[in-house]
């Protein structure tokens, strides 16, 4: 039995706060520990991912369980002298409320406490890299029940019946596939991890494979015996070198304690894992071209039917589901399907993990029951849009889902309510977006995804999306042409009936989605040659607001094509100073008067050439006194 | 044996064939081995030129069209060499909303390289990518191994500045 220490300090090593710059921080924590002899005492776990990545470096302390955020190298000294030797927490690493309240226990604040953890339950709370603290959590006990005390017919029975399905976005019935693979009858037949993440904005299964690898590792292996299987495969995308690191290393650890491997728990049943690395596609998400790229192809998708439960990875039945989906299947075993069943909605079981990010105020990681409305998770786990601006839409399913928009910020959260308003679960990446965020822009950036992404196997993906592509920027330009958006309309509609592939069959979507509910911003585009949020650079320009320009001359120097340019009064006026800018109409109007310059009548006021103006947006980041506008 | 001629005359041995050949026997008998085996041979060599890919086709028994195929296919094999650190700006969703066309704008002006081009000096690669699986931190991007989040344009040159 190892040493029983009297206080943990878990410092979060996902990849968030990996680059936020922990592996500093507990470096410099364990050094003053031991510098204070406490070593033998305290102990610093690196876990997985907590989820407040926005924080990060975050730690937190037990047993009291105090929560720093935040965390520098040179605090570790207050930390390790203040709290733990004399049990007076660190005040300037707790959290705030934005009413300035401190919060000292995790789950007292609102990002935490509205969330309930069932994939994510070892997240945060264990080291991914010793499979004992994972023992220790109930781990492998799954796996045990399933190897000696239920038949494979019982396991499918209990997935069936959880009402699990899919994670990885589509939400197909979890239990249905694993019995069409059970019952299928080809030999050797394959278990497979699709942990190709490719969503941008998705980050919930690289945390799980970060944070508790051996969730995983047990859930294939049920998966293994409930099928009759005895090789299963991890693909894992070659972004993620951490999971990639930490998933190898639980692997090794399995196999040292017998959890892989021939005769498993001494029942006779072999299961053997290998991980697979992928190379940069974003199509091989989709099943049937993952299975090409494990076999060593260009992973291409091919037509279904044959699925790839009866005919997969060299031709054989195969079962594949995503890292999400399997984290869920040791509790399911340990809790009974009743339990699972009893979280969530009726079509849409369990909790799901999304990933906050966007111009939202605490980005991360967040695991609601599913049915969570959209307004609960923005504002009451999210904390509201970033620098208090109005929320315009979220987005979700990535390149392949559609966007919500504020008037649907009560939809509950499950698979069929999404689909409804055209968008989908997908993944699980939430990306929020306020009003300076263009819709139209948005549209062009997905599409460009996947356009770049298609492997050009069929017409509709490879031409259909360049074409959208092609009719999108043109839109942006200000070239847009009266008919566009109903071109838009017919080429989407075509695209989604007539792809091979998932990945074509919804390439359409975040168009289709932004034009059915902000159909005026294209409308905008396209006869107004107006760009309503601002962003699309053709058809935005800058002006100096004279009211408010002290004619300091920053913006002059740091232009990088001499547009700025000086000017006299009298031009000035000929030229209509009122041109300058709304804001400065509106102040000339209430003052009954054109407001002075601000600035020293000896310098000369400037203006900015537009035909020379390339809108790389310089001069307004450099005005210290917020004399430029963007309109 | 491929020898090559120093420019002081001499003639070395490159013994990173006979790595390549080890590498090639290692995975040989697994299912799908090419991919793995492009993945070490490109980290050995820096990327894989026509000599590599010919010389996998041949010990794997497969046409070379094949392996260029597979090369050609994923964006993390290159054909080309690629300059001493990569930088991987990433373009997801997040870091596109959270500003980060405006990072490769300051790289591309910074490095007076355009998307996928090696510096003259070799010393850096400009490289855009999809979603890094960070996206608390956007906009993010990646120099080697090391990531660097909630970037802005004026810390570029002090960031590079690391790098020479």
């Amino acid at each position: 039995m190892g040493v029983l220490y009297r206080a943990h300090v878990l410092v979060c090593g996902g990849a968030g706060c990996v680059s936020s710059g922990c592996r500093a921080v507990q470096e410099a924590l364990k050094s003053e520990l031991a510098k204070q002899g406490l070593d033998k005492e305290i102990k610093v776990v690196e876990t997985g991912c907590m989820g407040s990545c926005d924080l990060g470096p975050v730690m937190v302390v037990y047993p009291e369980g105090v929560f720093y955020r935040k965390v520098r190298p040179e605090d570790a000294r207050d930390i390790v002298q203040e709290h733990l030797l004399k049990g007076r927490p660190v005040e300037r690493l707790l959290y705030h409320t934005s009413q300035r309240e401190i919060i000292q226990q995790m789950e007292d604040i609102d990002f935490f406490a509205k969330q309930r953890k069932v994939v994510l339950r070892n997240c945060g709370i264990i080291d991914p890299e010793d499979i004992t603290e994972y023992i220790a959590r109930d781990g492998y006990e799954a796996l045990a029940r399933v190897l000696t005390e239920m038949t494979p017919e019982e396991v499918i029975d209990v997935v069936k019946k959880s009402g699990l399905r899919g994670r990885g976005g589509a939400g197909f019935p979890t239990g249905l596939k694993w019995e069409f693979c059970a019952k299928a009858t080809g030999r050797p037949k394959y278990v497979v991890c699709n942990a190709d993440e490719g969503d941008p904005g998705a980050f919930m299964d690289r945390s799980v494979l970060e944070g508790d690898p051996h969730s995983v590792i047990e859930a294939m292996a049920i998966a293994g015996r409930a099928i009759g299987s005895n090789q299963g495969f991890v693909y894992v995308r070659a972004e993620y070198p951490l999971a990639i690191q930490r998933l190898k290393h639980a692997i090794a650890q399995a196999y040292d304690y017998g959890l892989l491997g021939k005769d498993i728990f001494g029942t006779g049943f072999d299961f053997d894992l290998e991980i697979r690395v992928g190379a940069g596609a974003f199509v091989c998400g989709e099943e049937t071209a993952l299975l090409a790229s494990i076999e060593g192809k260009r992973g291409m998708p091919r037509p279904r039917p044959p699925f790839p439960a009866n005919e997969g990875l060299w031709g054989k039945p195969t079962l594949i589901n995503n890292v999400e989906t399997y984290a869920n299947i040791p509790p399911i075993i340990l809790n009974g399907w009743e339990w699972f069943a009893g979280i969530g909605t009726e079509k849409s079981k369990g909790t799901k993990v999304f990933a906050l990010a966007g111009k939202i105020a605490n980005t991360g990681l967040v695991e609601v029951p599913m049915g969570t409305t959209l307004r609960e998770i923005v504002y009451d786990i999210g904390g509201g849009i970033l620098g208090g601006k109005k929320f315009k839409a979220a987005q979700t399913g990535g390149p392949s889902g559609g966007c919500i928009p504020a008037e649907h910020l009560d939809t509950p959260m499950e698979y069929d309510t999404l689909v409804k308003l055209g968008a989908m679960m997908g993944s699980g990446g939430l990306i929020v977006m306020d009003e300076g965020t263009c819709m139209v822009d948005i549209a062009k950036f997905f599409l460009q995804f996947t356009q770049d992404e298609s492997c050009g196997k069929c017409i509709p993906c490879r031409e259909g999306t360049r074409a959208m592509l092609d009719i999108l920027t043109r839109i942006t330009e200000g070239r847009g042409r009266e008919g566009d958006i109903e071109l838009l309309e017919h080429l989407g509609t075509t695209i989604k009936d007539t792809a091979l592939c998932g990945l074509g069959q919804t390439a359409p979507n975040p168009v289709l989605s932004t034009i059915r509910y902000f159909r005026h911003e294209y409308e905008a585009h396209i006869r107004e040659k107006r760009c309503p949020a601002g962003v699309c650079a053709a058809l935005v320009h800058y002006e100096i607001l004279q009211d408010k320009c002290k004619r300091c001359g920053l913006c002059r120097r740091s232009c990088p094509v001499d547009a700025i340019e000086e000017t006299t009064e009298a031009e000035l006026v000929a030229a209509g100073v009122g041109a300058a800018g709304a804001d400065m109409q509106a102040a000339g109007a209430s003052q009954g008067a054109i407001s002075q310059p601000a600035s020293s009548p000896k310098r000369k006021p400037l203006f900015i050439n537009q035909e020379r103006c390339i809108k790389c947006g310089v001069c307004m980041r450099e005005c210290r006194f917020q004399a430029i506008n963007r309109c | 044996m491929p020898t090559a001629t120093c420019r002081c005359g001499e003639t070395i041995v490159d013994d990173r064939w006979e790595k390549l050949d080890e590498i090639i026997e290692k995975h040989r008998a697994k299912q799908g081995a090419l991919i793995p085996i492009l993945h070490e041979a490109q980290e050995l060599f820096g990327c894989l030129s026509e000599d590599v890919q010919l010389k996998v086709a041949h010990a794997l028994g497969i046409s070379p069209a094949e392996v260029y195929g597979v090369a050609t296919f994923y964006s993390f094999f290159t054909l080309k060499p690629r300059g001493k650190h990569k930088i991987a700006v990433c373009l997801g969703t997040a870091c596109y909303v959270r500003g980060a066309s405006e990072l490769v704008r300051a790289l591309k002006e910074e490095l007076g390289v355009e998307v996928n081009g090696t510096t003259k000096d070799g010393r850096f690669t400009l490289e855009v990518v999809r979603c890094l699986g960070a996206c608390g931190l956007a906009p993010v991007m990646m120099i080697g191994d090391n990531v660097y989040g909630r970037v802005k344009p004026e810390k570029i040159p002090e960031i590079l500045k690391e790098y020479q």
